[in-house]
């Protein structure tokens, strides 16, 4: 099966019953999409099909074939860090990290889609994300400043 | 302050005694300690036991090493690199001693490389646990990276053949001001190791002066974390490693009857590995490991088991005396009959939660020969190390495990099964095999959060003072047990009793159930004095610094300027002191119907000298939303030996829905010690909100969780 992932292609042997998470972890060795739950319920597996976010874990590998993926490991352009990975590094919107790949690629999305989400959407948006450490504070406002840095054009 | 039992006899009441036991019963033969899949060796033991400084174990008579040369190494080009046996679960440690090793060092932050919990190259280290990190660790590699610079000085000036006391040591340079030389680190020890003792008490810079610590520093390898690039445990690759998926009993102490693993050994690419009541496969994919474990037929025998509904009952009634039962006595009860006195007497129930760290437990387990190296994400990369040399005979030094900053720990990441599970199954595959347990398996093989019964009996007098506290926990734990408060009587007891649930470490152990119940009752104590909550508290309680904390607090928050608004708002308080730290947390609530809101939360802290206040606000933050979880949510559900709400779609946990307004008030007090923050920022929330909801409409809730099905109950 062919995978389109990152902008590369990736022609990948699959087993039956194979999901996409999979896919990208452990046949693409894309390991920045996490495993959470497997239940669609954590968001830590979101990757962007096609530019929308989706839960990895819920999607079939046949699902997925030929249509472009993003992972957070694509997001960063030419060793530039995407607004919204560097308004995370910037509000320190992490501790252990393993939910932030997740909530970036969604973040990212959303501001693909509104560019000046309040905080009533950034919340509703991220909301399937959990945080086990308790960051969502931080979050929710590194999204906000890499909106306003990505409206000023100050990072591309 | 009285007396507090500390944390090591938390460790010591849960996780000696009721799995040493289980691991003695196991130990003839070969792997028969893999049992049912639960196994825990006995390290916690040698870890609580050291701690508490009872007995000893010989393997752990490990003190700190005096030698620089095990905590920190300079290469030639001034690089440095710092050992340490902690672990970075999320709670910044990596990041916090760094900065400490640069200030004493005198070297950027950017310079020094941190080498954590590998029992190969690190320390021996018990584990990070019982915030000890602060306390112990950064003073030890504070008067390393001290003494390594009083040497480099020394060195310099044996080459400039002048007197050490004119030089200065800064930015990785000895300099000397009056001829302006100047040296490099590297260049001195030209990478050798200073094999010195650290001194005995070397030249330490106060916090005052401090440059890199006590201040916020960015998270190191902040970047490695935001691109996908960091490798989690769960991340591990070794060429031509297998992924291991293991057949689960169907219930809690399950004996194996009998077993056909013919379906699973047809399907291609897949294998059975099996020992006693064992049973895993490997293959090489996910998908193929999951449809092969599927069709492992196996049948199991458990003994009946009591549900949650039995819970607190069982645990009154199997209440022991023995090891780990204490109680404390001060002063005399008043007589009955005393004055006038108002009394107040209640229970409170706590259910058992489950820690969910986001990254489930993970392994990668490689043998060579008899040498096994696993990688794991664990909070005791030493005592897995003994776990694995244990069950699989070996000698320690044949072990080396490895940690890699794992996705969170919570106190719930102490044991090494995955560990051991991982490497049982790579050596019967001949291969590595990496195992990454499900959502799951980490809710219902791990180990929980200890449910408890707590009763108070308690009375004021007409000056609002406590003239009896009585105080008795079964089960949850004597973690924070003792009051903050005068009393002018007080008896605290703690009871052990026959869990039914496996049970363990949480984040502030039981600190969180003796506060919701201690800081409730003080609430209605208050009320009956006719006191206001705040004024009750201050009064009654003698420790400057926790009064210090209630006052910033309440400011922040406006207690004194609280009133009713439209709608139903309560407001309410609590405090708390634990392993160094005090913090204040003042919440509003909003309630409509039976829905509850927490609108905003304002939490004072003082653990003594701030080394890193950006990182040291993310942890009190995210104690405050982890602590929302236990406080109105979390309850795992449990019946006959099986765990009933073993997903997140059942097990609600915080998420962006139940995030209030947070202040954070650090109060930072350069001359006093630093102490750990991971902890007791957690133990504040559930009282405050339960006094907040009981301002708004009178309840008293004393169970924890406080909802039911995500509401406020109708009455009590
Ligand atoms: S792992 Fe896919 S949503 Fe949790
Ligand atoms: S930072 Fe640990 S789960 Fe979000």
């Amino acid at each position: 099966m062919r995978f389109l992932v990152n902008g590369k292609t990736h022609e990948v042997e699959v087993a039956p019953g194979e999901i996409l998470l999979w896919v990208l972890r452990d046949k693409i060795g894309l390991t920045g999409t996490k495993f959470g739950c497997g239940e669609g319920q954590c968001g830590a597996c979101t990757v962007l099909l096609s530019g929308r976010p989706v839960r990895s874990c819920q999607v079939p590998a046949a699902g997925a074939a030929g249509q472009p993926v993003t992972t957070i490991e694509g997001l960063a352009r030419d060793g530039r860090l995407h607004p919204v990975q560097a308004a995370f590094l910037r509000q320190e919107a992490f501790q252990c990290g393993y939910c932030t790949s997740g909530m970036i690629l969604s973040a990212a999305a959303l501001l693909q889609r509104k560019p000046d989400p309040d905080e009533r959407e950034i919340r509703a948006a991220l909301n399937g994300h959990i945080c086990r450490c308790g960051v969502y504070g931080r979050i929710v406002k590194a999204v906000r400043s890499a909106a306003r840095a990505r409206r000023a054009g100050t990072v591309k | 302050m009285p007396e507090i039992p500390d944390d090591a006899r938390e460790l010591l009441q849960h996780e000696i005694q009721t799995l040493r036991r289980r691991f003695a019963l196991r130990r003839r033969g070969f792997f028969r300690l893999l049992g049912n899949g639960v196994l825990v060796g006995w390290a916690a033991a040698g870890a609580a036991a050291q701690e508490s400084g009872r007995f000893r174990p010989s393997w752990m008579r490990h003190p700190l090493s005096q030698n620089i040369s095990a905590w920190l190494h300079i290469a030639p080009s001034g690089a440095v690199t710092v050992y340490t046996g902690k672990v970075e679960v999320g709670q910044n440690i990596r990041t916090s001693l760094a900065q400490q090793v640069a200030e004493e060092l005198r070297v950027p932050l950017a310079a020094i490389r941190m080498v954590m919990g590998d029992t190969r190259l690190t320390p021996f280290d018990m584990g990070t646990f019982g915030s000890r990190t602060t306390p112990t660790m950064g003073p030890q590699l504070r008067k390393a990276a001290a003494s390594a610079r009083a040497i480099l000085i020394e060195l310099a000036a044996r080459r400039w053949q002048t007197s050490a006391s004119g030089l200065v040591a800064e930015e990785g340079r000895i300099r000397d001001p009056k001829t302006g030389n100047s040296v490099g680190y590297g260049a001195l020890t030209r990478g050798q190791r200073i094999a010195r003792a650290i001194a005995a008490d070397p030249e330490l810079t106060p916090a005052e002066r401090w440059r890199v610590a006590g201040h916020s520093a960015p998270k190191v390898d902040g970047r490695l974390f935001v691109t996908g690039a960091h490798r989690y445990p769960a991340d591990q690759v070794v060429p031509g490693m297998l992924i291991g998926k293991v057949v689960r009993p169907s219930a809690f102490h399950a004996r194996l009857v009998e077993c056909d693993v013919s379906g699973a050994q047809a399907i291609s690419g897949a294998r059975v590995v099996r020992d006693g009541d064992f049973i895993g496969v490997v293959a090489p994919d996910q998908a193929t490991a999951v449809r092969a474990a599927a069709q492992v037929r196996a049948r199991w025998r458990a003994p009946r088991q009591i549900g949650n509904r039995e819970l607190f009952d069982a645990l009154r009634r199997t209440a022991r005396n023995d090891a780990g039962h204490f109680e404390q006595t001060s002063g005399a009860a008043p007589a009955v009959s005393a004055g006038r006195l108002k009394r107040l007497q209640a229970s409170y129930e706590i259910a058992y939660i489950a820690h969910a760290p986001l990254e489930p437990r993970a392994a990668l387990a490689v043998w060579r020969h008899d040498h096994l190296t696993v990688w794991t994400g664990t909070q005791r990369p030493f005592g897995v190390q003994q776990e694995l040399a244990s069950a699989f005979h070996l000698p320690l030094k044949n072990v080396r495990v490895l940690m890699p900053d794992t996705g969170a720990a919570f106190g719930g990441k102490h044991t090494g099964e995955a560990a051991v599970e991982a490497a049982r199954l790579a050596r019967g595959a001949g291969r590595p095999v990496k195992l990454i347990w499900t959502r799951e398996e980490e809710f219902t093989w791990a180990y929980f959060r200890p449910a408890g019964v707590i009763d108070i009996n308690a009375a004021v007098d007409d000056d609002g003072r406590i003239a009896a506290w009585e105080f008795d926990n079964f089960n949850s734990g004597p973690a924070a047990i003792g009051t903050p408060y005068r009393a002018q009587y007080s008896r605290i007891a703690f009871h052990p009793c026959d869990p039914p649930l496996r049970q363990g470490s949480y984040r502030s152990l039981a600190a969180c159930a003796n506060h919701f119940a201690r800081e409730s009752h003080m609430d209605d104590l208050a009320r009956l004095a006719g006191i206001d909550p705040l004024e009750f508290r201050l009064k009654n309680i003698p420790d400057p610094r926790l009064r210090a904390v209630f006052r910033r607090a309440a400011a922040r928050f406006g207690w004194a300027r609280r009133r009713r608004l439209p709608g139903r708002r309560g407001y309410g308080l609590a405090c708390g002191f634990e392993k160094g730290g005090y913090v204040a947390t003042c919440a509003e609530v909003e309630i409509s119907g039976q829905d509850l809101r927490i609108a905003r939360v304002t939490e004072a802290w003082d653990s003594g000298a701030v080394i890193n206040p950006n990182g040291l606000r993310n942890q009190i933050e995210g104690a405050i939303l982890m602590g929302i979880g236990g406080a109105l949510r979390e309850a795992i559900q449990f019946e006959n030996g099986r765990i009933l709400n073993p997903r997140f779609s059942q097990y609600r946990v915080p998420r962006f829905a139940d995030l209030p307004g947070i202040e954070v008030v650090l109060v930072d007090r350069k001359n006093e010690k630093s102490f750990g923050a991971g902890e007791t920022p957690i133990v504040g929330i559930a009282p405050a909100v339960a006094n907040a909801i009981c301002d708004a409409t009178g309840m008293r809730l004393r169970s924890l969780p406080m909802l039911v099905d995500g509401r406020l109950p109708a009455t009590v």
